[in-house]
């Protein structure tokens, strides 16, 4: 999956990836802007400001251009733990400083990684700004002098802990871990988990700490983001007090990643203490606001985004062979895939379920969506998009995503233009090029079960 | 070989904050912050239809957007013979109504961008629509319609039955889930409302029918027994249009008839239910016991309370079970607020192994903070994140909407925000160690581990707490 969390208290859950269900229906007149003041401090951090005055709160929300695709081999989930250890303590909010005094200011506080990047966030009174810039500021200049070898296997512990419980304590959980792995060639910087192996997380070091934080986390791979009841002058000014004198860090360069294809259907069964079995696709696609991006968001809408979605019609209404259907484009910085899984009903095997899948998806591509249907689902989607729009926090966290993908932070209009633009044969050449391309197929079964397992030899088209 | 490295390292380091200071800014303490902004509390508007529906409704301007809740008293507390039945028919609302079938009501939601959802609790079935401004009209028709007019068709009816009792099956999955219902069954008895799952069991999902639902609905869903909260875009003039067209014809029926004795919670020494889960890499654990009312004159301690204890991420449990200890992602407790009183609960997800010494854990903290004043830090630092807290929590319509529903759930004033922060910061030092020995009792405690049995067993019969029984969920 996407994001590996700190802690259990907030979690932006994987929804960020179940196609974000969007509408022409509920359109505002005119664009949709989230006015910003954008300014860059001679050591590099971009600072953005919006303001909303609606609630007397403010948010903060950091990202670092750094993420599990950064990770070396041997040290997977990395830059997970590293997003841990970043609570632990600077050199003036000694531990446990950081969650105390903003707790104690009414604030709340968390951070998330993902392949790509990782952010931090504070959210709280807009009178407590000075408190979280000085300790965002304090961490991101002077996380290393109170960092030690305990606090790193503390947090080691903390993680392991995290992905026994996300994951291996989970139904289903080992999923996403597998076809990740299936999906990349080895040491394709998305071929491991965000979470790392267990091995990966034992062998993490102090040094390999102090080595990651030099080399990413420096105010020039950072941008920060600021919304709500706030000025944007005395943000600036607060900014520059704190952050003005941390040190520029090394320019970072990345090795280019050539995009990856599947030569051909890789399908693999993983036996789990589930009592249905469940069945995954998965494709290589697009990057995140790629052409064919868009496409594939409203493809997954009308293939599994509602109740009279195309599979989920057939597969839970009418056949009545699965519980459910989920179909999402996740869009990264490197590549794209795309995921369909169902799980079936008491009774059922997987290939019943997946002679449905297969019918459906081919008949897309043959076919392609009606307009109406089409006009379903960027509905859909517009409305769940301006519905995020009500919170500060998502705001300050989709301005600091569309600077990361597209150098703009205002990329509100433009990034439902791009939904809007799409026609229905749009859609249909992007589920034709994409999702009748070799992939990787999981059957999860109940123990002892692989004879529910679908059939490696039904996949090829 | 290391040690000088490291020294080197750290020395080196340990001068950097000296150099941000020589350019004129001493970091060493936080910035003083200047007073809080107080909550101020948008006004909340009321009217009553004829038929005895209620609406109360708060103005949000930011976005073209609106959200309808219809809270229908009478949750899966009126199911009677039947468990799930509550539950059951409000997810029945939407599977056709008013001409149109499941999936015309599916399609006409999603066309108009509006999310339409039907469900119930314990205590209350609620209809929920949010609509995009311009689209309201018919978003309002859609759930008219799901609400005044639905079909119950058999066909309908066995499709979900179905699905619900896969549902069902899929639960034994989550040891959450499965911890949970034991939880509820071993703490209220036979007889209370909580003691099952507002989700029914099989046997009882197995036996619905058309016949059943169509009669559970007639008599529970009935205006006067409904309150409409609405918030977002709209005022109430223009509300009140649109709701007395569609909402006005609507019947009254019988009020509710709420149980009249509740059995108390089962109060018994401590006992622990292990259900196995073999293999797995973590146990679940949940303990408690009785918790106690909203209207408690104890609620703001309380609450202090358990947000020093268990209720935010500085809190003891996580500060020990997690930051210190290392056993968990995640510990904590709280109180559940409901019209009758729920429970405490402590709960976590541990490694296996360490399974006995958490629980271990667990009993000291419960302990410590009966036995010894808090540190008046801590104290400060709890109140002033639950009161200062409340300032996002009216942020989205329907966070506004959660609070105004939660103001009705318990028949609470209005002033409750209000006088809630003013009671939260005059708890004292005291008055937490009170209600800590009040209303913590380490020795009543219902243990329910969800794990490994096997290996976990031995050492929990060694913490020599009480019976340990074998169970399923």
């Amino acid at each position: 999956m996407v994001d590996a969390h700190r802690s259990t208290r907030r979690l932006l859950g994987g929804a960020l990836l179940f196609l974000v269900a969007m509408s022409r229906a509920g359109a505002q007149d005119g664009p949709l802007r989230v006015p910003f003041v954008m300014d860059t401090l001679p050591n590099g951090l971009r600072v953005i400001v919006h303001e909303d005055h609606s609630v007397p709160t403010v948010v903060t929300n950091v990202w670092y251009h750094v993420g599990s695709g950064d990770e070396q081999p041997g040290r997977t989930g990395f830059a997970h733990l590293f997003e841990h250890l970043m609570f632990m303590g600077s050199a003036n909010a000694v531990y446990p400083a950081f969650d105390r005094l903003l707790e104690a200011a009414g604030a709340n506080n968390n951070g998330s990684t993902t392949e790509d990047r990782t952010n931090y966030y504070e959210e709280g009174p807009a009178t407590a700004l000075p408190l979280m810039l000085w300790l965002e500021a304090d961490r991101m200049g002077w996380m290393l002098p109170t960092m030690d070898g305990p606090k790193v296997d503390l947090q080691r512990d903390v993680v392991k802990n995290e992905r026994r419980q996300s994951y291996e304590n989970r139904p289903y959980g080992l999923a996403w871990e597998t076809m990740t792995h299936m999906m990349y060639p080895a040491g394709h910087p998305y071929s491991w988990p965000v979470i790392g192996s267990m091995a990966d997380l034992s062998a993490a070091t102090l040094e390999d700490t102090r080595a990651f934080f030099r080399r990413y986390y420096a105010p020039n791979n950072a941008v920060l983001a600021i919304a709500g009841d706030v000025d944007p002058e005395q943000v600036f000014a607060e900014v520059r007090k704190y952050f003005a004198d941390i040190p520029r860090g090394p320019a970072i360069n990345r090795p280019n990643t050539p995009v990856f294809h599947l030569p051909r259907d890789t399908a693999s069964v993983l036996e789990d203490r589930v009592q249905l079995p469940r069945l995954y696709y998965q494709w290589h696609t697009v990057k995140g606001n790629a052409d064919g991006d868009a496409a594939l968001d409203l493809a997954a809408y009308v293939l599994a985004g509602a109740k009279n979605s195309r599979l989920t019609q057939r597969l839970v209404y009418d056949l009545q062979l699965a519980t459910n259907v989920i179909a999402f484009q996740d869009g990264k910085r490197l590549d794209g895939d795309f995921t369909v899984y169902t799980t079936a009903r008491p009774g059922k095997s997987l290939p019943e379920l997946q002679s449905v899948l297969d019918a459906e998806i081919r008949h897309l591509a043959e076919e392609g969506p009606t307009e109406h249907e089409l006009e379903q689902a960027k509905n859909a989607f517009e409305s769940g998009f301006l519905n995020g729009l009500e919170r500060i926090g998502r705001k300050a966290d989709l301005l600091n995503s569309y600077y990361y993908r597209t150098g703009n932070p205002d990329g509100f209009q433009s990034d439902l233009d791009r939904y809007r633009a799409v026609t229905p044969a749009d859609l249909q050449r992007a589920v034709r090029a994409w999702l009748l391309a070799p992939k990787v197929m999981l059957s999860i079964v109940p123990q002892g079960k692989t004879d529910l397992a679908a059939s490696p030899m039904r996949v090829i088209p | 070989m290391t040690a000088p490295r490291a020294f080197h390292t750290s020395l080196m380091l340990i001068l950097l904050p000296a150099v941000a200071m020589a350019q004129g800014l001493d970091r060493s303490t936080p910035p003083t912050l200047a007073s809080p902004p107080s909550l101020a509390l948008p006004t909340i508007h009321s009217a009553t239809l004829a038929n005895g529906l209620e609406i109360r409704l708060v103005e949000m301007h930011e976005v073209p957007l609106v959200q309808f809740q219809l809270l229908i008293t009478g949750g899966s507390r009126e199911d009677g013979t039947s468990p799930g039945l509550a539950s059951f028919t409000a997810g029945m609302l939407d599977e056709g109504a008013g001409g149109r079938d499941a999936l015309m009501i599916a399609a006409e939601a999603e066309f108009l961008g509006a999310s339409l959802s039907t469900t119930a609790n314990w205590d209350f079935s609620t209809v929920t629509l949010r609509v995009p401004k311009r689209q309201m009209g018919r978003g309002l028709d859609l759930m008219a319609d799901v609400v005044l007019r639905p079909t119950f068709a058999t066909t309908e009816v066995s499709r979900q039955r179905d699905l619900r009792l896969a549902g069902l099956l899929q639960q034994r999955d989550q040891p959450n889930a499965v911890a949970g219902l034991i939880f509820n069954r071993e703490l209220f008895p036979e007889g209370h409302p909580y003691h099952r799952s507002p989700g029914g069991d099989s046997i009882s999902t197995a036996a619905l029918d058309s016949a059943t639902v169509r009669r559970f609905y007639v008599e529970s869903m009935v205006p006067n027994r409904t309150t409409l909260v609405i918030t977002g875009d709209i005022t109430l003039d223009e509300a009140q249009r649109e709701i007395e067209t569609r909402f006005g014809g609507w019947a009254r029926g019988a009020p509710a008839h709420r149980q009249a004795t509740v059995p108390d919670p089962v109060d018994r020494a401590t006992t622990i239910f292990l259900a196995d889960k073999p293999g797995a890499a973590q146990s679940v654990v949940l303990l408690g016991h009785r918790g106690l009312d909203l209207s408690d004159p104890d609620y703001h301690a309380v609450q202090v309370m358990n947000t020093i204890l268990g209720g935010s991420f500085s809190s003891r449990l996580m500060t020990n079970l997690r930051e210190t200890k290392g056993y968990t992602y995640g510990a904590g407790s709280r109180f559940q607020y409901r019209p009758i009183p729920g429970a405490f609960l402590g709960s976590s997800q541990v490694r296996t192994d360490v399974t006995d010494s958490s629980l271990v854990e667990f009993m000291k903290e419960l302990n410590a903070i009966r036995s010894e004043p808090v540190d008046p830090k801590e104290l400060d630092r709890a109140k002033a994140y639950l009161a200062l807290g409340l300032l996002g929590d009216f942020e989205t319509t329907s966070q506004m909407g959660g609070q105004l529903a939660q103001l009705l759930t318990f028949h609470q004033e209005p002033d409750f925000f209000e006088t809630f922060v003013q009671r939260v910061m005059a708890v004292t030092v005291d008055d937490v160690q009170r209600v800590a020995q009040a209303h913590l009792r380490p020795d009543r405690l219902t243990v329910v581990v969800v794990g490994d049995v096997a290996s976990i067993r031995p050492g929990i019969e060694n913490l020599d707490w009480g019976p340990v029984q074998l169970t399923e969920p």
